[in-house]
């Protein structure tokens, strides 16, 4: 793969980006421009197949082929040996789907994510609408401390803070239990009950992710021209009236983009419930993308794990298409 | 912030917080007669926001004894340094950072340089195909990363790039994201100085390296900021694509080293002390560019 990818950096960054004929695609559109416009057409055409082809390859290689792949693979029995030997899996229609759906650790999974999304996706938009707000109106002075604060949880290294988390709960050590005892109480073991384990890991997300919410929030606010809140406040809207009927119409795209990102990324969680409970306690934490990381590379079940990549896929699809209609019919 | 309210102030928004006179404004806007409330609520969130991080940082100086103290000892009573060298002792930490940092440093070069070219082919020049080009970005952009694991592991495992440099760094060599962010930045640089140049007889390659790229530098600040911090912090594919312990990132080591009983032993001050030290480098660099996040951040999801 080097090779191929070394070449396609080698022709691009060729002699003064001159090298016409070298691109393939360039021969046909050059001369097409040729014909409608003039010389510079004709060269730029050239230039910007050949600044295009480092990024198309990589993206053909490793992204629009394994894509395709996992398409075909979901439709295989694609199984350990088929590493080796990927051509000799066997087609057998749509049977890993058919199964999926019988597959009760499957949709206990696929129920597992939906919990996360609908509790934790929610809590966060408006967490980081209400910071963004009180940041941007409320306060003059330390804004910039705040918001470093608030963002510090979403740049640090997920894996740590899963850990970090995990002692942060931890029923015999841990700092809420600990809080719990001072009071008198037992406090209880989150990440080892069925109940509390997913709200702990919900939790854990809104903490990390308030912050991305936040800043988008904060520019979003940003760009309300101050004359409209002016205008408000002359005709005497108070706090809440101005929150209601300006900022928050005014912020509808911004909430649409934050709410559909937060829900792709909720969607595919994986690392929290990876380190912090493996999945448990009995599947309690399973979500879509852990349970397909073990069918395909704890089980060697690729072709059905690359269906339940595939139906996940579907699903992220369909629910942002939804979001996208919901929330822009709201703002007619 | 009234100050610098007006439309198409984001791209100078990032000054706003150093800058007294803005901050300052002597307005009376916004939530005057709470003003205290606010601040007060701000700073629970604040102390809610970096409890973990200060447990994290305080627990890994505790001894055994302060660790499982209850209720909870905040302030150890004896710092201590046993629980890093437990953890240096168990854990090549060195030949991990060294692992991350590699892996980075490339996946940034090549994002900025790969990036940039198509952001420069897609914002200034005119080329057929050009249309189908950006909606392959912008389609790329919303493909979840799940969906090219398997075969992209089959895939590395016939090229022999399992458990190699180039099989963490090639997948991400080229992100979506940084091509519009790229695209984004240079279509605000004027056509008419592309055009001079090239009635001089500059190529386009020269336009791009020597005229475009140098005044795109706060963009590519920023992009090698995400990607860097990206790679530093992934954590699914190194885990598919490395099976030898020498080859794992820190994010990996650490998760094999948490997940793993028999390592940690169940430790929670030497897991600490590993969290810790992965997660400072992330803080420190977070907090001298700060500023370049939020602008990111902001700019990406503007568009």
């Amino acid at each position: 793969m080097s090779t191929v990818t070394g070449k396609a950096a080698q022709t691009a960054k060729g002699p003064e980006g001159r090298a016409t004929a070298k691109s393939p695609a360039a021969g046909p559109g050059a001369s097409q421009g040729r014909q409608v416009r003039r010389k510079p057409l004709g060269r730029q055409n050239a230039a910007g197949w050949l600044f295009s082809t480092p990024f198309l390859v990589l993206f053909l290689v490793f992204m629009a082929f394994p894509i395709l792949a996992t398409l075909v693979m979901s439709f295989t029995d694609f199984g350990l040996r088929n590493v080796t030997h990927p051509l000799d899996a066997k087609f057998i229609g749509f049977e890993n789907y058919v199964n999926l759906f019988g597959d009760e650790k499957f949709l206990r999974s696929l129920l597992n994510t939906g919990y996360f999304v609908v509790v934790g996706v929610p809590l966060t938009i408006v967490i980081g609408l209400v910071v963004a707000v009180l940041l941007n109106n409320g306060i003059d002075r330390a804004r910039t401390f705040f918001r470093v604060g608030f963002y510090a949880p979403v740049v640090t290294t997920i894996v740590a803070v899963a850990v970090v988390w995990r002692f942060v709960l931890d029923p015999s050590d841990g700092l809420i239990s600990g809080l719990f005892s001072e009071v008198g109480l037992t406090g209880p073991d989150f990440l080892g009950s069925e109940a509390l384990a997913m709200p702990s890991m919900i939790a854990m997300a809104v903490w990390r992710n308030v912050g991305t919410v936040m800043v988008l929030f904060i520019a979003g606010l940003q760009a309300i021209p101050t004359e409209v809140r002016e205008a408000a406040r002359l005709d005497g809207a108070g706090v809440w009236a101005e929150f209601k009927g300006i900022t928050v119409p005014l912020l509808r795209p911004t909430m649409l983009y934050a709410t559909v990102i937060t829900t792709i990324g909720y969607l595919n969680v994986f690392e929290e419930p990876f380190v912090m409970t493996q999945g448990g306690p009995s599947d309690s934490t399973l979500t879509v993308s852990l349970n397909m990381y073990r069918e395909g590379f704890n089980f060697f079940h690729m072709g059905y794990a690359s269906a339940m990549a595939y139906v996940l896929f579907v699903v992220i699809m369909a629910i942002t298409v939804l979001q996208l209609r919901l929330l822009k019919d709201n703002t007619k | 912030m009234s100050a610098t309210n007006a439309p198409g102030t984001l791209r100078t928004a990032p000054t706003e917080g150093r800058s007294p006179s803005t901050g300052s404004a002597p307005k009376g806007k916004g939530l005057r007669p709470g003003r205290a409330l606010v601040y007060v609520l701000l700073s629970v969130g604040l102390l809610v926001m970096s409890a973990p991080f200060l447990w994290m940082a305080l627990s890994s100086f505790k001894t055994t004894a302060d660790l499982s103290a209850s209720p909870p000892v905040w302030i150890p009573s004896h710092w201590t340094l046993d629980n890093f060298r437990e953890l240096l002792d168990k854990l090549d930490l060195p030949l991990y950072f060294m692992n991350s940092v590699i892996v980075a440093v490339l996946v940034t070069v090549c994002n900025l340089v790969f990036c940039s070219m198509l952001g420069y082919a897609l914002a200034k020049l005119k080329f057929a195909g050009q249309n189908k080009i950006f909606g392959l970005v912008l389609g790329a952009l919303m493909v979840p990363g799940n969906l090219m694991l398997l075969p992209l592991f089959v895939l590395m495992s016939k090229l022999g790039l399992i458990d190699s440099y180039a099989g963490l760094v090639l997948p991400f060599a080229a992100g979506a994201f940084g091509v519009f962010l790229m695209r984004q930045f240079m279509q605000a640089i004027p056509d008419e100085l592309l055009e001079a140049a090239r009635m001089d007889g500059a190529s386009e390659w020269y336009i791009f390296w020597r005229i475009v790229m140098p005044l795109v530098k706060p963009a590519l600040a920023t992009l090698s900021i995400f990607t860097f911090l990206g790679s530093w912090n992934n954590f699914v594919w190194p885990l598919i694509a490395t099976n030898d312990p020498d080859k794992y990132t820190l994010p990996v080591a650490l998760a094999t080293f948490a997940t793993d009983p028999n390592k940690a032993g169940g430790s929670n001050g030497v897991l600490m002390a590993g969290a810790f030290l992965v997660v400072l480098p992330v803080l420190i660099l977070f907090i001298a560019l700060q500023r370049h996040f939020t602008q990111g951040i902001a700019t990406a999801g503007m568009k």
